[in-house]
């Protein structure tokens, strides 16, 4: 299993704003094994899979350089079980960044139907010798694999585009 | 401006929201760390909160100022110096640091911020009236 808790992301607007899909699928393992005989989408995965939404939007806007981690989850609220067959829309605002840290607010929405709300606080880490979990060349490829490149727009309104310094160190770590 | 209750109301309504404690625990006389709680992730959370409901900006190092404890000047052996003393006073005019200042180990600074000092913190950056 890998860690994605998100499909793609269908909006991305640079240090605002980020909206993404979750399918919901009978396929997937996981639904099997939290309440058997009852399959449904955890709502701690909705929580992983709007952090997640959050996250790499609160990474972008720092064009990469901070280690974003999920510090704390001031509001959760579910209001329905997302369960196979079901599209799950997780919106994402930036509330906030400072240097500490940023906030984000989420909701997840089935159909018209709103399925969960959130508040996320995310902590910049400044401990060196955390670096290895934040790999430069996987959150590139987290971002393609996710098509934020495709559809998502820099806060000027062009076209988003990696940061020079991702680029540079994923191709460098790619050359022999 | 606001008056001192609506001050009050706004902390209360922040610290509900930030530490996910009931309003009646949320008294002037409360800690933040020993009575609500809080951690230190929470701060971010509350000064966010803070500067929100009432419009202002609060640089970091304002209202809880960390780097007066990890300054070696005014610190040795894990107490604050009459120094260091002297500069917090000066760093948090809104705080009673009274109690503090008879025994100032660094240690239990954290637990000595309350729901009142908050709100004299707030007062004193805005317009307050009675």
């Amino acid at each position: 299993m890998r860690w994605y808790w998100i499909d793609r992301f269908i909006e991305f607007e640079s240090g605002r704003h980020a909206k993404a899909v979750k399918n919901v699928s009978l396929a997937e393992e996981h639904l099997h094994d939290h309440f058997p005989c009852y399959p449904m989408h955890p709502n701690s995965l909705v929580l992983e899979g709007l952090a997640q939404t959050g996250g790499l939007l609160v990474c972008e806007q720092g064009g990469f350089t901070e280690k974003v981690i999920l510090a704390k989850v001031p509001k959760a609220h579910f209001h329905a079980e997302a369960i196979p067959g079901d599209r799950l829309i997780y919106s994402t605002t930036i509330e906030y960044v400072r240097p500490e840290g940023a906030m984000i607010t989420g909701t997840s929405y089935r159909g018209d139907q709103l399925q969960a709300e959130v508040e996320i606080v995310f902590a910049h880490l400044n401990d060196p010798t955390v670096g290895s979990l934040f790999d430069p060349a996987t959150f590139l490829r987290m971002m393609r694999l996710l098509r934020a490149y495709e559809i998502g727009r820099a806060a000027d309104g062009g076209p988003l585009q990696p940061p020079r310094c991702l680029r540079e160190t994923t191709e460098q770590a790619a050359s022999p | 401006m606001p008056t001192k209750d609506e001050v009050f109301e706004s902390v209360q309504a922040a610290l509900v929201d930030a530490l996910g404690v009931d309003e009646d625990e949320v008294s002037p006389e409360a800690t933040l760390v020993g009575d609500l709680g809080a951690e230190s992730i929470d701060f971010l959370d509350i000064v966010f909160r803070l500067e929100k409901a009432f419009d202002m900006k609060i640089p970091r190092g304002e209202l809880f100022p960390e780097d007066v404890f990890t300054n070696p000047d005014y610190v040795q052996d894990g107490k604050l110096t009459p120094a260091g003393m002297e500069e917090l006073k000066k760093r948090m005019p809104f705080a009673d640091l009274s109690g503090f200042e008879e025994n100032p180990v660094v240690q239990d600074f954290a637990n000595l911020l309350t729901v009142a000092d908050m709100c004299r913190f707030v007062e004193s950056k805005l317009e307050v009236t009675e």
